[in-house]
């Protein structure tokens, strides 16, 4: 039984592809990105020349300079250090809701998968009514009725991006299922409860970490966007959303400093993401 | 006269992680024109390999790194891309195990054949016309009517004899035909053989016949070479080869097979013990010098030399000696599993399942009744399509049966499904899958896989789990160093240890083996039919053994059910059954069987196809195809099932005395 003894050089799955998302440029590129918008929340305040939240009416609106590099807004605060710093709120309220949308789709998504039948068909067409409404309208309902507030927020997202999470894994376990070790389990008299997380969840997690990956991007923007519209992050956090929406009436008086840089961050944020998602679907795929 | 295909000292190499892995060492042959060749060998030994670099398909990793493939006396390796085109267009066809995969889903078929004769430059019309003759020739007798199809509605072996048309229609100088029959059922299979024998007498094609079916190659090639890790070990004509190999390569393979007369209960297997190098390993001496029990010091040190031995050739220092090589499992069977004609274990009482589909109703298993006593193996046999997974689901309660129809345990009837039966009945009938890769939860650890099934079935915890643990891994024959790994860490043997392991877990009654070895190699089959009826005789546990390899059923089966279209056709004592009188459906399943010793008897062929169980035919649902059918009373009554005689059941309208006659037996 030498098999073993060749198997042995195998790395365990899991290693296996932290070094094969260490090979994919994509990915290391996307990463990149994020830590460093994830170093600038943890430690920005630190390393920024000026208190991004301090007004000096003085010296509003000014155009970037060796003094102020991004500029000043029209209280006078420096650009640069808010957007160092506005990615604080942003990155605790999307990746919280992703997380919330994740663990509440994977949990649909597994019962209606594995139970199919009427369980399947009442919570599917469920989630087909409630994917068909855009989420940032659903998002503006709810939290005009709740009043905005970042628990709010995260759950709205998260509660709206559940069903796509939940789509995607259902699709997953109708093919695990089928497979012969789940009728195994069944002839050790399990209950449902243990053959649908310990037996097909650990199966079907690469799919997941796809999509909530994915969720990731699209849950940056809405929180972008719900800020924008002043719904999500509330001043006087100098969230880049809420900048923005404070900012973007000035564009016309030719001071676009106020705007460009918030929305370059919003974007490079977005991109890093969807990066990492094309890296782990790539490798994954392999 | 120029060979079809040459191959000269060939080696290839895989370039994996960076590293040139050898999966091709020095291989030379050569296919003579109208010469039928075969490259046999098991998994991982670079059979495939060979007809891939014979066509220059070698994945992108795959490289020639020394050596050439001359083909109707052009050099591949050297030719360039339209040369290449060239080549592949008028010299060489392949034909790929699945027929499914090779023929084209959105393209009707007779539009997929004509093709090949439009691409030859001739009119629509003319395409056509010819492609109908194509399919004529491979004996599709209403060639239009295929023509109209889609490959989806075509069953396999007809599937396979569109894609031998289409090989064949550029009438080609080799035909490389890469495990053209291994899907197939044995009856199919047959079919298809008899098809490639008459098709290479017509056109005179020359043939690399590739196989792990040592059978179906002894009755194919005229001469056979026998691969090992990636060497030639062996080389000669097929008769020679097979009767007195002079590689023990050959002849440990050959051993492997259980013959004709071997049972369980008199002898046990040989087997090869250790695994196959992996690709690409450093061997000095002998490729199979750590598996011989005939190896010594020269064989690990020195690659022996291709020795010509008149006309045949074998890789071996003691090739004299091969066959005296000392056997690697004793022959000697322990103990016989005591049974008793006491009280049956399991009895089946008018089974019966019919799966509704809208309007359609489809009757898969029908009216089985059967009984099987303690330590007793029942073998279930019959073509795909037959009822037998579904049968075996209904006795484990995975799929409720029709209202009326009673499995009984000890004399007690289990409820029909699984979540209504008691602990101890769920306990009492486990199962081993066909399919180890889908029965092993691949995220668990074999630990967690065996350790839950001891937890759940046999209600053991802590210290008494970890002990019962090691007990039950050493009795499959695994040590305790394969806990800690996945399953996809092991070997297609070593998992399917790990499943029967887990079936034993709670000291079953009965367990269903649902085709355990189909997926495996001869060697590791052996080991594994060792293994269980070691346990049988251990454990006085019964078994229902479901397989399509005949020679399998035989050697572990105690009693025999033949079904067809989900009835019991046949079922009687092992010997009755397989000696004979049987039924005509038995006999043509058995007839089918290619054989590796003495003749092969005259074939009976099973004409047209198994009939949908959805529109069973009427009178006797075999009638359609039966060889031996009598006339009106056949299509018009069902035949009832009658013990002709003690313990040997038949449903034929044609009485024992009549069948001993009509197939040669003594009664």
């Amino acid at each position: 039984m030498s098999a073993l003894d060749s198997a042995a050089e195998e790395r365990s799955p899991l290693r296996e592809l932290i070094a094969a998302l260490g090979r994919s440029r994509t990915f290391l590129v996307g990463a990149a990105i994020l830590l460093f918008w994830i170093f600038c929340a943890l430690f920005g305040e630190f390393i920024v020349p000026y208190d991004p939240l301090a007004d000096d009416i003085i010296n509003s609106l000014l155009p970037p300079s060796a003094e102020h590099w991004f500029g000043t807004d029209q209280l006078g605060r420096d650009v640069f250090s808010r957007v160092i710093v506005g990615s604080r709120d942003i990155l605790t309220v999307a990746p919280l809701a992703t997380v919330l949308a994740t663990v509440l789709g994977t949990t649909l998504g597994l019962i209606t998968g594995y139970f199919r039948g009427l369980v399947d068909d009442i919570v599917s067409r469920i989630i087909e009514a409630f994917m068909a409404i855009p989420v940032v309208i659903v998002a503006l309902l709810a939290i005009v009725a709740l009043g905005p507030s970042t628990l709010t927020v995260i759950t709205v997202i998260g509660l709206a991006f559940s069903p796509i999470i939940a789509r995607t894994v259902r699709s997953a376990v109708l093919a695990e299922r089928e497979l012969d070790y789940v009728a195994a389990a069944k002839l050790r008299r399990e209950n449902a409860l243990y053959i649908m997380f310990g037996e097909i969840l650990p199966n079907v997690l690469p799919p997941i970490l796809v999509e909530a990956t994915v969720r990731l991007g699209y849950a940056i923007f809405a929180v972008a966007t719900l800020s924008f519209m002043g719904f999500g992050i509330q001043p006087p956090s100098p969230d880049w959303g809420l900048s923005v929406s404070t900012n973007y009436g000035m564009i016309g008086g030719g001071f676009w400093w106020t705007v460009l840089f918030d929305s370059l961050a919003i974007a490079t944020l977005v991109v890093g993401v969807n990066l990492i998602a094309d890296g782990v679907a790539g490798t994954l795929d392999d | 006269m120029t060979d079809a295909l040459a191959v000269e000292r060939l080696s290839v190499a895989y370039r994996v992680g960076g590293r040139d892995r050898a999966v091709l060492r020095d291989v030379s042959f050569r296919v003579g024109r109208g010469e039928a060749y075969g490259l046999v060998g098991e998994s991982g030994c670079g059979k495939s390999t060979v007809a891939l670099t014979a066509v220059r398909y070698l994945p992108r990793a795959g490289r020639i790194t020394a050596g050439r493939v001359t083909m109707d006396g052009e050099d591949v390796t050297a030719l360039d891309s339209d040369q290449l085109r060239h080549l592949r267009a008028h010299t060489v066809s392949m034909v790929y195990q699945d027929p499914g995969k090779a023929l084209n889903p959105t393209l009707r078929i007779g539009k997929q054949v004509a093709e090949i004769f439009t691409l030859a430059g001739a009119s629509q019309a003319q395409a056509q016309e010819r492609a109908a003759e194509m399919l004529r020739r491979v004996r599709i007798s209403d060639p239009k009517r295929v023509m109209e199809r889609y490959a989806h509605q075509l069953s396999g072996g007809m599937q396979q004899r569109v894609a031998i048309a289409m090989a064949l229609a550029k009438n080609p100088a080799l035909l490389i035909l890469d495990e053209p029959t291994t899907g197939l059922d044995a009856t199919v299979e047959a079919e298809v053989l008899d098809l490639i024998v008459q098709l290479r007498r017509e056109f005179g094609t020359s043939i690399l016949f590739i196989s792990h079916n040592l059978a179906v190659v002894a009755r194919m090639c005229d001469r056979v070479g026998v691969l090992y890790a990636g060497m030639l070990v062996e080389e000669g004509p097929t008769a020679e080869l097979f009767n007195a190999p002079r590689h023990p390569y050959t002849v440990a393979l050959l051993r492997c097979l259980p013959r004709a007369g071997e049972h369980k209960d008199h002898n046990r297997l040989d087997t090869i013990p250790g695994t196959l190098p992996a690709p690409g390993a450093r061997i000095t001496g002998c490729p199979f010098a750590d598996r011989c029990a005939l190896a010594d010091d020269r064989c690990r040190r020195e690659l022996p030399p291709l020795i010509d031995l008149g006309g045949r050739f074998a890789r071996c220092h003691y090739h004299e000696r091969a066959a005296f090589l000392p056997r690697q499992t004793p022959a000697e069977v322990r103990l016989p599993a005591a049974r008793s004609d006491a009280a049956p274990v399991l009895e089946i009482n008018r089974l019966n399942k019919t799966f509704h589909s809208g309007d359609h109703a489809l009757r898969a298993v029908a009216d089985v009744s059967l009984a099987i006593g303690a330590g007793e193996t029942l073998g279930l046999v019959g073509e795909s399509g037959s009822g037998k997974t579904t049968f075996a689901r209904l006795v484990l309660g995975l799929l409720p049966p029709d209202q009326g129809g009673v499995v009984a345990l000890d004399a007690n009837p289990l409820p029909p499904l699984l979540e209504e039966r008691a602990e101890d009945q769920v306990k009492a009938l486990q199962i081993v899958f066909q399919n180890p890769d889908s029965a092993l939860n691949r995220a668990h650890s074999v630990r967690r896989i065996i350790g839950r099934a001891l937890s759940r079935l046999g209600g053991l915890s802590g210290d008494a789990l970890k002990t019962r643990l090691i007990e039950l891994i050493q009795s499959v024959r695994l040590s305790e160093r394969h806990l800690a790994v996945k399953p996809r860490q092991l070997s297609g043997g070593l998992k399917q240890r790990v499943a029967i392991a887990r079936a034993f877990a709670g000291a079953p009654r009965l367990v269903v083996c649902d085709e355990p070895t189909s997926a495996l190699d001869v060697s590791v089959q052996a080991a594994i039919l060792n293994l269980l009826a070691d346990l049988q005789a251990e454990r006085q546990v019964s078994y229902i053994f479901i397989s399509h390899d005949l020679g399998v059923v035989r050697y572990l089966s105690d009693k025999i059910a033949v079904l067809y279209l989900g009835r019991i056709m046949e079922l009687g004592s092992s010997e009755r059954v397989f000696d004979g009188p049987h039924h005509p459906y038995t006999e043509a399943l058995l007839s089918a069987v290619p054989r590796l010793e003495g003749k092969q008897p005259s074939r009976i062929r099973l004409e047209g196809e198994i009939p949908s169980a959805s529109n069973p035919p009427s009178g006797c649902v075999f009638h359609t195809r039966c060889p031996r059918k009598l006339g009106a009373i056949c299509e018009e009554k069902e035949p009832p099932f009658v013990e002709e005689e003690a313990g040997h059941s038949l449903r034929c309208h044609i009485p024992l005395a009549e069948l001993a006659k009509l197939q040669g037996k003594a009664l």
